[in-house]
């Protein structure tokens, strides 16, 4: 979908990205992660060339993007950026169609779309006639990655879209984010500095400083087997335990042909958060069930310290 | 009800009731000011006064609008960021002037009449505008325009339909204090030769007529009102979507 080839931006004579190169593959979930002024979000701006690289080669789809019309190239790849910025003289139903419109859709078919996507983020469908200052910071996020996903565009990119939001919408809009991706098989490339939504969303994790990537692979290669002690100091020691239960869902290490009785958990919980219930609830076992409530097996504690794989 | 309780409205009545009235009113000023020979202003009906110096100010503040927000644009663009503190201390600079010198130079270039005073009026009405609609476009969120490049609007319509939409209700501020200025400025005009409400104003210091003064000073500061009044419903409206 989109590869980096030796890519390198001057800012004001000094390098903010260095000798880059990444390939992203179509339909991944890619997250690049790093400290501040570590260049993962010119990384992002240069894939929709609202930063232009100095030298080197981008391809979108195979085609060089600086031989691609910026405009063109833009509507093709959906943006989202942590400070929202729904124009706020537009009701949400303008600001979810400014692509298709920009793209001279027919008003029935921007119509059409913006109402399955307001299903698609559970927004109400009474919001679409709502000034964007009416709306909490969740819904409006949510209407701003429905803005990005508007025109079907073949690339998402996120530039730490959740960062603003408090800890309830930002896991929520985090789930349905994936939710959304595995749904859609849609490419998305996200910037964040939370190594827990990393975690979460990223099935390539591209770990950035300095201009440069450090390490990029699967999240649990770069958990168990950093490169260096920039990587390692990243992902936190102390936090380590916790983050590697964090890859596991219970559904995968439950045991099948098993029940118990008690209050059960869903499969789609993560092990960290399973081992949070553990200790909450004082017990060694628990059940899980599917996505249609149907019972699944059970967990045992000890499959805490089997499960190493990510889902 | 709710018209009774609009300033707007009782204004307008005002004016309209002492454009009808004054011409009627000579007994009452005769009475006021028996010194006076003439103490109702005849010369012009104070209707053809009051249509001509609303077009006297309408004209320098169109031209100061288009020119104002031309020059704001072009400031804020990238091809014309260099331009922009040049720009800032002419139109300043233009302010400085004293209306009267504005006419007095511009009197022998373009004789006398409508053109000069529409000429100071112009530059006096500048800087407001101007400054307002850079204040105006300065005031857009970086997000807005930040998304607005990435989803991939051209320049013409982010400008159009966001940088200058949003900076609309600033802008407008500024054509507000341009129009209240130049509605003042306007009762001068009359010194070179341009009809106005200043008309009686003028005629009537130079001839020592209070009445005159009076009659002119009025109208001139009903109309001031009324169009401040107008102007700040304007704004209201074109920032609705905030409220």
């Amino acid at each position: 979908m989109i590869e980096f080839h030796q890519v390198s931006k001057v800012f004001a004579g000094k390098e903010a990205i260095r000798n880059l190169s990444l390939k992203i593959e179509k339909g991944s979930f890619t997250v690049l992660i790093g400290t501040s002024g570590s260049g993962k979000s010119t990384t992002l701006k240069m894939i929709n060339r609202l930063v232009e690289h100095d030298s080197g080669e981008i391809r979108f789809a195979g085609e060089p993007i600086e031989r691609m019309d910026a405009r063109a190239l833009r509507r093709r790849i959906g943006y989202a950026i942590q400070s929202i910025g729904l124009f706020p003289h537009w009701n949400v139903a303008k600001n979810i169609g400014t692509v298709p419109s920009l793209l001279g859709w027919p008003q029935a078919k921007i119509n059409q779309r913006v109402d399955e996507l307001l299903a698609l983020l559970n927004l109400d469908r009474h919001l679409a006639t709502r000034m964007p200052h009416q709306l909490s910071g969740g819904q409006q996020q949510r209407v701003g990655v429905a803005r990005a996903l508007a025109a079907d565009p073949e690339l998402l990119l996120m530039d730490e879209p959740f960062g603003a939001l408090d800890p309830v919408n930002r896991l929520a809009l985090q789930h349905e984010m994936l939710r959304i991706q595995k749904m859609s098989g849609r490419t998305v490339v996200l910037v964040t500095h939370d190594i827990d939504e990393a975690l979460t969303l990223a099935d390539q994790l591209v770990l950035m400083d300095g201009g440069e990537i450090v390490q990029q692979g699967r999240p649990i290669d770069l958990l168990t087997q950093p490169v260096n002690d920039f990587a390692r100091e990243f992902f936190g020691r102390s936090e380590l335990g916790v983050r590697l239960l964090a890859l596991g869902r219970a559904g995968n290490a439950a045991r099948r042909g098993e029940w118990l009785d008690v209050e059960p958990i869903a499969e789609s919980l993560t092990l960290r958060e399973a081992l949070s219930q553990f200790i909450a609830r004082r017990t060694d076992k628990l059940p899980v069930i599917d996505q249609h409530q149907q019972p699944l097996g059970v967990l045992h504690f000890s499959d805490l310290l089997r499960q190493r794989e990510a889902s | 009800m709710r018209l009774l309780r609009d300033p707007l409205y009782w204004l307008l009545a005002a004016f309209l009731l002492l454009l009808w009235g004054l011409p009627h009113s000579g007994p009452l000023f005769a009475h006021w000011f028996p010194q006076l020979e003439r103490p109702l202003y005849q010369q012009e009906s104070f209707w053809r006064l009051a249509l001509a110096h609303l077009a006297l100010v309408v004209s320098g503040s169109v031209l100061a609008l288009v020119v104002g927000v031309g020059c704001a644009v072009f400031a804020t663009r990238h091809a014309g960021r260099a331009f922009r503190p040049l720009l800032e201390t002419v139109a300043a600079a233009g302010q400085t002037f004293p209306p009267v010198a504005v006419l007095a130079i511009a009197v022998p270039v373009m004789g006398f009449g409508a053109a000069p005073a529409v000429m100071a009026l112009f530059l006096y009405g500048l800087l407001p505008i101007l400054q307002g609609t850079l204040a105006g476009l300065d005031s857009v969120p970086a997000s807005n325009r930040e998304i607005a490049v990435g989803l991939g609007m051209g320049p013409w319509r982010r400008l159009w339909q966001i940088e200058l939409a949003l900076a609309a209700p600033v802008i407008m501020a500024g054509v507000r204090t341009s129009v209240m200025i130049n509605i003042g400025t306007a009762t001068i005009a009359s010194t070179v030769g341009a009809e106005s409400l200043g008309s009686p104003v003028i005629i009537g210091l130079s001839g020592f007529n209070t009445a005159y003064v009076i009659q002119g000073a009025l109208l001139v500061a009903l109309l001031a009102l009324i169009c401040d009044r107008l102007l700040e419903r304007v704004q209201r409206k074109l920032s609705w979507y905030a409220q």
